[in-house]
């Protein structure tokens, strides 16, 4: 198993800005009040001249990231994924996306994984805010491994850029000889039956209950996602047109998320397979633990299950 | 500052000020009101007291001058064009179909706008990472700012003056164009934001106030703003649609619909061949 895994996401988002920074002078880092949240302290120690504590004000730090960027600057601005998303959504539509600025917004503990801080702090609809910002590039790396994999790439891509992370250590899905190609998603289980699109925390609970529906004969295919936008709907394609069914499975809003975009492109396609939803209805977050927060708001293994059989034996 | 060269400074912001009211007076309607009140503070930037040069608009260590009350931007744009950014028959496209030079001033279709700017509060934050940059470069490029009395209203204006006092950023000037006006009526009335005097020192700021139609006055605010060894505001005392016969001084001036009478009125001489 990678020792990667034994990180946390934020510690290999810290580690790769201080081991990207040495040589790219240009990489700046911006906090709103969350650098001891997300451990940033240790790029500030590195680097001090390049990191700039906004203070509690998000939509400041946004417009000064993008001042950053008209000078060269790659500046990576973070907050947890609310506050750096809704809170400041007209500072990046206009300043950073209008302008075509190279800004990395990162979004910490999205969806469910706000836990205990509660609906306040649960961004259930950044997904679909970020996609709809032309041009955006919108990533969620699935685990730290696929992460450490992809900060390269991200820093070499010029475009304006989400980046929701998880904070903490991740469910393991790649080991270190993965492939992963920020445009690309993964194939991360072959089947035959049905396709199980997956991203974010989902993509373990998705892999897990292939196993289970495996021992009742049904072979599934799981896909991981880390690109919303652009999507790679090749990948999705190539074993929906194999299998004949699908679902995904995401730790966000159902409206304007994964689920929706991956049926819009199989319909403009043609591919008209039996199709469902994981993800979150029309309602707010709320307080709890990942699992209690996954069992109200149906993310769970046997929500997954159930819906997977439904779609296949519609087939 | 020589009798001559303030001569120069002030047929020069009249010429500009007469060139952005003929391109709002060819589309037919425009922000006359805001751009008026500050020509002056343009004139004293471009021709006068910015470190800046036409023919390298992306010259990395020009001074940047980030227009935060972007509506004001056929101002600027004429000031650029005046400078010779791009040419003056260019002007007369404002605002009409498929036009380079939309309403609100925009860094990706016009040359010499160092930041877009049109939803208010924003262009002081990019303002303010500009001037970051410089320190962290070890450039000696200033930038500037001009954001208005009414945009002040946005919250996001103290945000970006707060961490530029915290920050000493004394390659910065904010220029508050006081004109004391809004589209809805004045701005004591709707939402005081005045005094900014106090606000701005609170803030860590060195403050000058100044008649922002007096360019002698504007470019000696500036020149001591460049010695400051903090931030710097210069409170422009303005004329809302100043210069401009038919809405000089009120609130209405904010968009003026121009008819051709209204336009002759003016009398501008058809600095731009219209």
């Amino acid at each position: 198993m990678s020792e990667l895994h034994k990180k946390e996401m934020r510690a290999v988002y810290t580690d790769n800005l201080i081991k990207y920074g040495k040589k790219n002078k240009n990489i700046v880092v911006l906090e709103a009040d969350l650098m001891n949240c997300h451990g940033t302290k240790k790029f500030r120690d590195a680097y001090p001249t390049r990191f700039i504590n906004c203070g509690i004000a998000e939509a400041n730090m946004i417009g000064v990231a993008a001042g950053l960027a008209s000078c060269g600057k790659i500046p990576f601005a973070a907050s947890f994924s609310p506050f750096a998303t809704r809170r400041c959504y007209d500072q990046i539509a206009v300043s950073v996306g209008y302008t075509k600025m190279n800004v990395k917004i990162v979004g910490t503990d999205p969806g469910i994984l706000a836990q205990n801080n509660g609906g306040t702090h649960m961004s259930l609809e950044d997904v679909a805010l970020m996609c709809q910002v032309p041009e955006m590039v919108v990533v969620e790396p699935v685990d730290t491994v696929s992460f450490d994999k992809l900060f390269p790439q991200i820093l070499a891509c010029d475009k304006p850029m989400y980046i929701r992370l998880q904070r903490k250590t991740t469910a393991p899905i790649f080991e270190d000889d993965a492939k992963i190609d920020l445009f690309k998603a993964n194939v991360v289980r072959k089947g035959t039956d049905i396709t199980i699109v997956a991203s974010s925390i989902m993509v373990h609970r998705a892999l897990t209950t292939a196993r289970s529906l495996a021992e009742f004969g049904i072979d599934a295919e799981v896909i991981s996602v880390h690109t919303y936008k652009p999507l790679d709907t090749d990948t999705i394609f190539r074993s929906v047109k194999k299998t004949g069914a699908v679902i995904s499975c995401e730790n966000h809003h159902l409206i304007g998320g994964m689920g929706q975009m991956i049926a819009t492109a199989l319909m403009e396609n043609d591919i008209r397979v039996p199709f469902g939803m994981i993800g979150i209805s029309d309602r707010y977050g709320e307080v709890g633990n990942e699992k209690y927060l996954a069992d109200i708001m149906g993310l769970t293994e046997q929500d997954i299950y159930d819906k997977a059989e439904e779609i296949y034996k519609k087939k | 500052m020589e009798i001559n060269r303030i001569k120069q400074l002030n047929e020069q912001a009249d010429l500009i000020r007469k060139m952005s009211i003929e391109c709002i007076a060819n589309f037919g309607s425009g922000h006359i009101g805001g751009t008026s009140s500050i020509i002056e503070t343009l004139t004293c930037l471009y021709y006068e007291c910015a470190n800046i040069d036409p023919t390298q608009p992306n010259w990395a260590d020009r001074d940047r001058i980030v227009l935060s009350k972007g509506h004001a931007a056929v101002g600027l744009y004429s000031t650029l064009a005046a400078k010779g950014y791009f040419h003056k028959s260019e002007l007369l496209t404002l605002n009409q179909n498929g036009t380079n030079l939309p309403s609100h001033c925009d860094m990706l279709k016009v040359t010499g706008v160092d930041f877009t700017a049109g939803s208010l509060g924003q262009g002081i934050s990019a303002a303010v990472g500009m001037a970051i940059a410089a320190k962290m470069d070890r450039k000696k490029y200033r930038v500037y700012t001009i954001v208005g009395d009414g945009e002040s209203q946005e919250g996001q204006v103290w945000e970006a003056v707060m961490l530029a006092g915290s920050r000493k950023l004394n390659n910065l000037t904010v220029f508050v164009d006081n004109n004391g006006m809004q589209i809805d009526g004045m701005c004591d009335d709707i939402c005081k934001v005045a005094p900014f005097e106090p606000k701005y020192k609170a803030f860590g700021f060195k403050v000058v106030t100044v008649d922002g139609h007096d360019v002698e006055a504007i470019c000696n605010a500036i020149e001591e703003s460049k010695k400051s060894k903090k931030p710097t505001a210069i409170i422009l005392n303005t004329i809302k649609g100043k210069g401009v016969k038919c809405c000089e001084g009120t609130p209405a001036s904010h968009s003026v619909a121009f008819t051709e009478e209204l336009f002759k009125a003016e009398n501008t001489g058809g600095v731009l061949n219209i």
